[in-house]
């Protein structure tokens, strides 16, 4: 009587009822897409094509992408760790305060004090850390909302680093700091002509490729692992379709970036980041424990799950991210200031809620919240490009928040599951 | 001939699937006080929400008359109107208001918009004198004990100048001296003209105040009874709320019962809303393996209380006694420690503590026994998928798939899911907490063909529910609860709906 299978409690075996036509979708020449999980992606190649026509094409120039990207990592980074609070129904207001802080720790270790790159580098994360766990102490254990816990952050944090800096810069920084923050990988390999684009490094090149293997490969072997599995899988031909359509948009961002400096420090970072991110996010018990929590808080508790604990470390974890953006934000300034950070919190959970995290928490993807702070990096940059003023593309950025987070609620209430 | 001041004839109520009322009469006298008795899940709470317009006119079927005059109530403004007001078990007070305020909220005495205070106090001042309660209006209702909680209610409900006062449970949370008060209080109100409809599981309450009575069963006026004409003793009352049929719901079973495999000792919990009263008084109990118990008590008397405070003290505070398992003393502190030693906890508030509603039937079916599906951390997702398919097979969960989202399934196949995560966990003890609460007859069987099987392969089941004549079909052993104790331990052979009925109702001594 030790274990007791499923199929021991046989009941009966009438198939399942016919799948109902599910609200959210639409169909188009048999190709059927979830509105509400896609719409993300969709939007922002929409969003890609109306800026690309607005700016000339100077959207997709080389140098402007290698811009988009550096200038946007840090709040991407942040969003990382974001969309796991928000998806267990907690908020982190204190990101930009943490990000000044440790930016700051960094600058007095390596400026001021003279300890080795490395060294202040860990320490600094460590600080991250430490700083993380301060707040998820008070949030998990004693019980405090996170609202009021991070407001408390955002202020305390901010009175750290003014009393750190008093009110001046710090630096510059070591090199080796500089260049992970704003520099490229070396042409260690030299370049190769690609005909009419010219010439462009072929280091870049073949680690662009490699991803497309690598992606090519990994969805492949999981798609012919589900199928032993007995589970539904795309047909080839889509499954082809959806693999070239990757390739072909991983292709012409590495060309683009080889043609111009070859691949920034921070893009090998953030790819690093996400896919860890998302392994973590689906593929971890720690990770499912996530989406439980903001699910059902409740019924997590009733499954066993560790909730202060869970809690605590993805607090602990916001608070690395914010050291590495820091340390990244300081080193391309190549200064810590008093007012760095203002307002990347903001930004961050604007990421978060635009890729499609649901307000009530459990719902909310790694790549979704990549997505939303690409989509407000597009629409800043291509406003920039095409002059407008900065109130415009504040007010742009705050309707596509609103209208972003509509659509979800929208799209729940028709699918019949809002609560 | 006695004029009735409410008369309800013919209501009818269905929900989707179910039938909560039907052709259901009430006639009240005017100036009486008139109890309401039945099972759980009788339609006693249906009938009053029907009456004071929480189901408005329209969605049920029959006429309302009250004061001799037709009903038609769009809510609960339109029978306040009338003079009715009813008192839910829970009492609906906002804790950080002064009494006045609460008696006075959506009444408030005001003069243009601007509320005067002095007239307000005075006033509920007055209203509390009624009631007796000697408190300042000032008070703050969280700083006042339920019972008095209770007694601000009725004031508010004075304040109204209610004709028709409707108690739903109004001592189940009180205890002796509070409910003694209570009942008096409302032997007053009578006598000052004041009808009053009350709902209460407590028998000899009802015999000791009600002028008449009328049962429920199954939604269906049983009958009603002048205490007054004719002879009503407990007995009496019981007889006419039990008595369903027994038919052949019940998938047949031999049970094989082993070893002891689960007991608790001396258990006693106290309520973390109410200090110092027991919810739990020092109730023992006993599962062997392979057999299936039941644990039969009426609403409030402490069942879901008693599990989920042995489910890693998820409920309650200053928990003590004994846990063993195969005769071994264990320690339960947390839901993990409950899982390791093998105990699952099925809920009886599925929607609340049981399922994550916006995932999918997969992660809900492995949102317990994850480890088992992870090596170092990582789940493996196929395998999940593997065997999520196989629940919803062998459980015949009705889905497209195991992707499918669980809020969008039936209250049945909800159910399923609940009982695959738990299976999944491998638990050699059951606690499944109303496991057929919500669902209809058909997949009622199925959860029952299911329960046997479990038993069969030796766990031990201890089975939550309302329904006696499900725990009758069910059940090798009844254990009785009474306002949190242990008030009778029935086998199979001995046990009828009448004799649970009344070790459910007795009080205490």
């Amino acid at each position: 009587m030790s274990s007791i299978t499923p199929a021991d409690v046989e009941v009966g075996a009438e198939g399942g009822g016919g799948a109902p036509k599910r609200p959210g979708r639409v169909s188009l020449g048999g190709l059927s897409l979830n509105l509400r999980s896609s719409g993300i992606y969709i939007a922002f190649a929409l969003i890609i094509a109306l800026f690309s026509v607005l700016t000339d094409g100077a959207l997709l120039q080389p140098q402007n992408i290698s811009n988009i990207i550096v200038q946007n990592s840090y709040i991407l980074i942040l969003a990382i760790g974001m969309i796991l609070i928000i998806i267990a129904g907690h908020i982190d207001l204190s990101v930009g305060s943490v990000v000044a802080v440790t930016g700051a720790l960094a600058a007095v270790l390596m400026v001021n004090m003279g300890v080795a790159w490395p060294l202040a580098l860990l320490i600094t994360l460590v600080a991250g850390a430490l700083i993380g766990a301060w707040q998820g102490y008070w949030i998990a254990y004693f019980g405090i909302p996170a609202f009021i816990v991070t407001l408390a952050g955002m202020l305390l944090f901010r009175a750290l680093t003014l009393t750190v800096l008093g009110n001046q810069g710090i630096g510059p920084f070591p090199d080796q700091v500089r260049t992970l923050a704003n520099g490229f990988t070396d042409g260690w390999l030299g370049n190769v002509g690609l005909g009419p684009l010219g010439g462009a490094d072929l280091f870049s090149l073949l680690v662009g490729i490699a991803a497309i293997a690598g992606m090519v490969l990994a969805q492949w072997r999981a798609r012919a692992a589900r199928k032993g599995y007995g589970q539904a899988v795309d047909s080839l031909a889509l499954f082809a379709l959806k693999m070239a359509a990757g390739a072909a948009v991983i292709l012409f961002l590495v060309v683009q970036l080889a043609r111009f400096k070859n691949l920034p420090w921070v893009l090998v970072l953030l790819a690093v980041l996400v896919l860890a991110y998302s392994l973590m996010a689906n593929r971890t018990v720690f990770g499912r424990q996530i989406y439980a929590i903001g699910g059902n808080l409740q019924a997590a508790v009733m499954s066993g799950v560790k909730v202060k604990s869970v809690v605590f470390w993805i607090f602990v974890n916001m608070g690395v991210l914010s050291a590495i953006a820091g340390v990244i934000f300081a080193g391309r300034l190549n200064q810590a200031g008093p007012t760095a950070g203002n307002s990347f919190e903001l930004d961050a959970i604007a990421a978060a809620f635009i890729g499609g995290a649901a307000v009530q928490g459990g719902v909310g993807k790694v790549v979704g919240a990549i997505t939303g702070g690409l989509i407000m990096a597009v629409i800043n940059n291509g406003m920039s490009l095409i002059g407008s003023p900065s109130e415009r593309v504040m007010l742009v950025k705050g309707a596509v928040l609103l209208a972003a987070v509509a659509f979800d609620v929208w799209t729940k209430r028709r699918a019949g599951t809002a609560r | 001939m006695t004029e009735h001041i409410l008369r309800m004839t013919g209501i009818t109520k269905t929900f989707p699937g179910v039938t909560a009322l039907r052709d259901v009469n009430l006639a009240v006298r005017r100036g009486e006080i008139h109890a309401i008795c039945g099972e759980n899940g009788a339609g006693k709470s249906t009938l009053m929400k029907v009456l004071s317009g929480v189901y408005p006119h329209g969605q049920y079927e029959g006429e309302i008359t009250f004061e001799g005059r037709r009903c038609e109530f769009g809510g609960i403004r339109d029978s306040e109107r009338a003079g009715i007001v009813i008192i839910h078990q829970e009492l609906a007070l906002c804790p950080q208001l002064s009494i006045a305020e609460n008696i006075y909220l959506g009444n408030e005495r005001a003069r243009r918009g601007i509320i005067d205070w002095n007239r307000t106090n005075y006033e509920a001042g007055e209203l509390l004198k009624r009631v007796g309660l000697r408190e300042n209006p000032t008070t703050t209702v969280a700083d006042i004990g339920v019972g008095k909680q209770q007694l601000v209610e009725i004031a508010k409900a004075l304040s109204k100048e209610v004709k028709l006062l409707i108690l739903d449970e109004p001592t189940a949370a009180l205890n002796d001296e509070d409910s003694a008060h209570l009942l008096d209080l409302l032997r007053g109100l009578r006598d000052d003209g004041i009808t009053c409809v009350i709902i209460s599981h407590k028998l000899n309450e009802v015999t000791a105040i009600a002028d008449s009575v009328t049962i429920l069963r199954d939604g269906r006026t049983i009958e009603t009874l002048d205490m007054a004409r004719d002879e009503v003793t407990e007995d009496r009352l019981i007889s006419g709320m039990v008595g369903r049929a027994l038919d052949n719901r019940f998938p047949p079973r031999t049970p094989s019962i082993g070893e002891e495999a689960f007991r608790i000792e001396d258990w006693t919990v106290y309520s973390p809303s109410q200090p110092g009263r027991k919810v739990v008084d020092g109730a023992s109990l006993m599962l062997r393996r392979g057999e299936i118990v039941g644990l039969a008590g009426l609403m409030g008397a402490g069942r879901t209380e008693l599990a989920m405070s042995v489910f890693g003290r998820t409920y309650g505070v200053h928990i003590s006694g004994r846990i063993f398992k195969d005769g071994r003393p264990i320690e339960i502190r947390t839901v993990q420690d409950a899982i390791r030693h093998g105990i699952a906890y099925a809920t009886e508030d599925r929607k609340r503590y049981g399922l994550n509603l916006i995932d999918d039937i997969k992660r809900n079916i492995s949102a317990a026994g994850l480890k088992g599906l992870a090596k170092r951390g990582w789940v493996n997702e196929y395998e999940e998928y593997r065997v999520a398919e196989r629940f919803r097979a062998s459980m015949n969960i009705k889905a497209p798939g195991v992707d499918s989202v669980v809020g969008k399934l039936s209250g049945g196949n909800q159910q399923k899911v609940v009982l695959s995560k738990w299976i999944l966990t491998e638990p050699d003890v059951l606690i499944l907490d109303e496991p057929t609460r919500g669902i209809d007859v058909g997949a009622k069987y199925e959860i029952y063909t299911i329960i046997n099987r479990l038993a069969e392969q030796g766990k031990a089941v201890l089975v939550i529910s309302s329904e006696l004549p499900e725990l009758l079909g069910l059940c090798d052993r009844v254990y009785t609860l009474s306002e949190g104790r242990i008030t009778g331990e029935v086998p199979r052979e001995e046990a009828t709906q009448e004799r649970l009925m009344y070790l459910m109702t007795k009080g205490q001594e």
